[in-house]
């Protein structure tokens, strides 16, 4: 027996809650069959899911590190993965594997800065993690700005725990957008990145943003308009993965591998790798 | 310095044979030098290289990994590496030793691949220096040595004899083993010479690295050659299977009726779908899945790897594409090199 670790290898995980959280995006709650988290992790960093006979996919986790109880994922429908994890009931056992990638800063860089997050759809599911872990350290960090927008009300993820949890806390501002008009939605309407650039945010704040490649590019510009230097914002890439440690060599940005050099980017950091992402 | 007559070559083939499994390059019925295992009546081949490169061995073409079993909402994870057995690789040229330096600075970086590194183990590499290097071969461009090639046990070949020497803990205990003759080493000198000439006169002979290397992104990303170099690519992938450096690989489960297996085997960047995802494709034309192949090994993996490049110089994928494109027409059109 080769008794050697192997990474690729993974362990068994189960669901002990299913969430519908937007008409395309459920968010699954997963331990050990022994009840436990199946592995510590920094937020931003990702795992692997599988189904054997369906294959694997990478999702970041979303809860944050500071919930000792469970992982959460926040997965939207999209292919075979996770359609097929679409229809699975509590109790069901998948594998898990990692963690993998590099976390966002939040023990170094974050310390002591005002904080804004800016995300779009899914795009929220990193950020959350986040996001729940500055919370908990809440005394380490200055004010924190939450920009969050997807199509209509109800494809904003999480959106009880935002206006139960975040909306409440005390010097957390919230700041929420739908793309189109709809009833029984009396906030803001409009693009996120437009939305962005309305608020007119001070530059004296770490920005940090996720979403649809569109939204990034366009958010950034507004972030640039507005002052904020390419070294104070971040950012997450997604690309094709398979082994999630750098050797398979599928999801290189140039000399980078996303999977183990990412997927957090400072801006200025993406400046130096080739557009190719 | 350990000395034997060619004729007694398969004599000591039994004997490494005694303790581990022998593979070395011997014709097939088409002529085609591929590694098969030894035993009696196996011929050693008198071709330069083998057509598929060594790297089989320890990144084996397709591999399983491990097994699952499902009932109901139940699974099951089983693992089914095995130990390797010892087993010995024998007339390994240098580049094709090169390219496991190359290999293991991907595999057995943290986290280590155990299904490499157990291979790597157990398996002793016994080279073979050059005497009649073609010229397909550059080599010497990435400062390998054809004359001195590595591995746990160098052999050089003359007209009538061989000559051993052990560069390895694990290659002198082999070697200790097989009761050969010590003696000077005059005659290596000589034949180094000798292949040194040959060397120097190949048409390859000064292709040169410049204009590549880890800090050249910038400089080669852009450059509009790569769409004519690129044109006529199929996307075969033949360049990336023939290649002992290539070293990328796709997971796959397969569902054999009572469990599933999950396997790997190789993949290639030259491949449309090879970066395909829900929300696109990063590599949309072959013009930037070509780019990616060359500036992996000429750029990329020197970035990471203390500016080691990722190419041998074997010559494989010079020989082997269907329409004529390589690496050598990709570093003279970029690296102006003429
Ligand atoms: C770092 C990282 C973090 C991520 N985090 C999240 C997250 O938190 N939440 C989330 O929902 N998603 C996340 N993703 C995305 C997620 O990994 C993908 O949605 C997932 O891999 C899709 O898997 P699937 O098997 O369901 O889709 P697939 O079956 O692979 O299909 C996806 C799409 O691509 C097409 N496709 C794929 N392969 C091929 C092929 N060979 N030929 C033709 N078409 C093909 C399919 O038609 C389909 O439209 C993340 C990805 C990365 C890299
Ligand atoms: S790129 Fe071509 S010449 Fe270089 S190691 Fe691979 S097959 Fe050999
Ligand atoms: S370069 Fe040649 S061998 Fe490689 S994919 Fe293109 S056509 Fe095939
Ligand atoms: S997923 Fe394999 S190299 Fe990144």
């Amino acid at each position: 027996m080769n008794t050697r670790p192997e990474t690729l290898i993974p362990v068994i995980g189960v669901i002990t809650d299913v969430r519908l959280d937007t008409p395309d995006i459920k968010t699954f709650r997963v331990v050990t069959p022994d009840g436990k988290k199946a592995f510590d992790h920094r937020p931003g960093q990702c795992a692997m899911l599988s189904i054997p006979g369906v294959g694997e996919a990478m999702f970041s986790i979303t809860s944050s590190p500071t919930n000792t109880e469970y992982m959460e994922f926040s997965i939207k429908k999209c292919g075979c993965v996770t359609e097929w994890l679409h229809q699975a009931e509590v109790g069901q056992q998948i594998t898990i594997r990692g963690p993998y990638g590099n976390p966002f800063p939040v023990d170094d860089e974050f310390v002591g800065k005002n904080l804004l997050f800016i995300a779009g759809g899914v795009g929220l599911a990193p950020l959350r993690s986040v996001i729940n872990y500055c919370r908990h350290y809440r005394s380490k960090y200055g004010t924190i700005d939450i920009v969050y927008g997807s199509r209509s009300k109800e494809d904003l993820l999480q959106y009880r725990e935002i206006i139960e949890e975040w909306a409440t806390d005390e010097g957390i501002n919230v700041h929420l957008t739908i793309d189109r008009e709809q009833e029984n939605w009396d906030g803001h309407v409009g693009f996120v990145p437009n939305y962005v650039k309305e608020l007119g945010f001070d530059t004296n704040k770490t920005a940090v943003l996720c979403g649809p490649p569109i939204m990034i590019k366009f958010t950034l510009e507004g972030l640039r308009s507005l002052g904020f230097e390419k070294t104070q914002m971040y950012t997450t890439l997604e690309l094709k993965m398979k082994c999630g440690v750098g050797k398979c060599g599928r999801c290189n940005v140039g000399s980078k591998y996303v999977c183990k050099d990412g997927p957090v980017f400072r801006f200025d950091e993406l400046d130096e790798l080739p557009d190719e992402y | 310095m350990f000395k034997s007559s060619l004729n007694s070559i398969n004599e000591i083939f039994a004997k490494i044979a005694e303790n581990a499994t022998l593979y070395l390059p011997s014709d097939n019925k088409d002529g085609n030098a591929v590694y098969t295992k030894w035993e009696n009546g196996v011929v050693w081949s008198n071709s330069l290289n083998t057509v598929k490169s060594p790297k089989d061995f320890f990144f084996p073409q397709v591999e399983d990994m491990m097994a699952f079993k499902t009932e109901g909402k139940n699974i099951e994870i089983n693992d089914i590496r095995e130990e390797s057995e010892d087993f010995v690789v024998f007339g390994v040229r240098a580049c094709d030793v090169r390219s496991f330096d190359i290999l293991d600075r991907v595999f057995l970086v943290d986290p280590c691949d155990s299904y490499y590194a157990n291979r790597r183990e157990h398996g002793i590499i016994i080279s073979v220096a050059c005497t009649k290097p073609s010229e397909t071969c550059f080599c010497k461009t990435f400062d390998i040595d054809a004359t001195n090639p590595g591995g746990d046990i160098t052999v050089w070949k003359t007209e009538d004899s061989l000559y051993w020497s052990a560069n390895t803990d694990r290659g002198r205990e082999l070697l200790s083993k097989l009761n050969l003759e010590e003696c000077g080493d005059e005659a290596v000198n000589e034949q180094k010479a000798k292949t040194e000439a040959i060397l120097n006169k190949l048409p390859l002979a000064n292709l040169n690295t410049d204009g590549f290397g880890g800090d050249k992104t910038d400089a080669l990303f852009d450059r509009p050659e790569w769409k004519t170099l690129s044109e006529s690519c199929l996307g075969c992938g033949t360049c990336t299977f023939v290649c002992p450096t290539c070293q990328c690989y796709d997971i796959k489960d397969f569902n054999t009726g009572n469990q599933v297996i999950r396997y790997r085997c190789w993949d290639s960047c030259m491949y449309s779908d090879f970066t395909k995802m829900a929300h696109g494709n990063n590599r949309l034309s072959q013009v930037e899945r070509f780019r990616q192949r060359f500036m992996h090994k000429l750029v990329y993996y020197p970035a990471n790897n203390d500016g080691i490049f990722g190419c041998a110089g074997c010559g494989r994928c010079v020989s082997k594409c269907p329409i004529s494109m390589n690496i050598v027409k990709v570093m003279k059109t970029l690296g102006g090199n003429d």
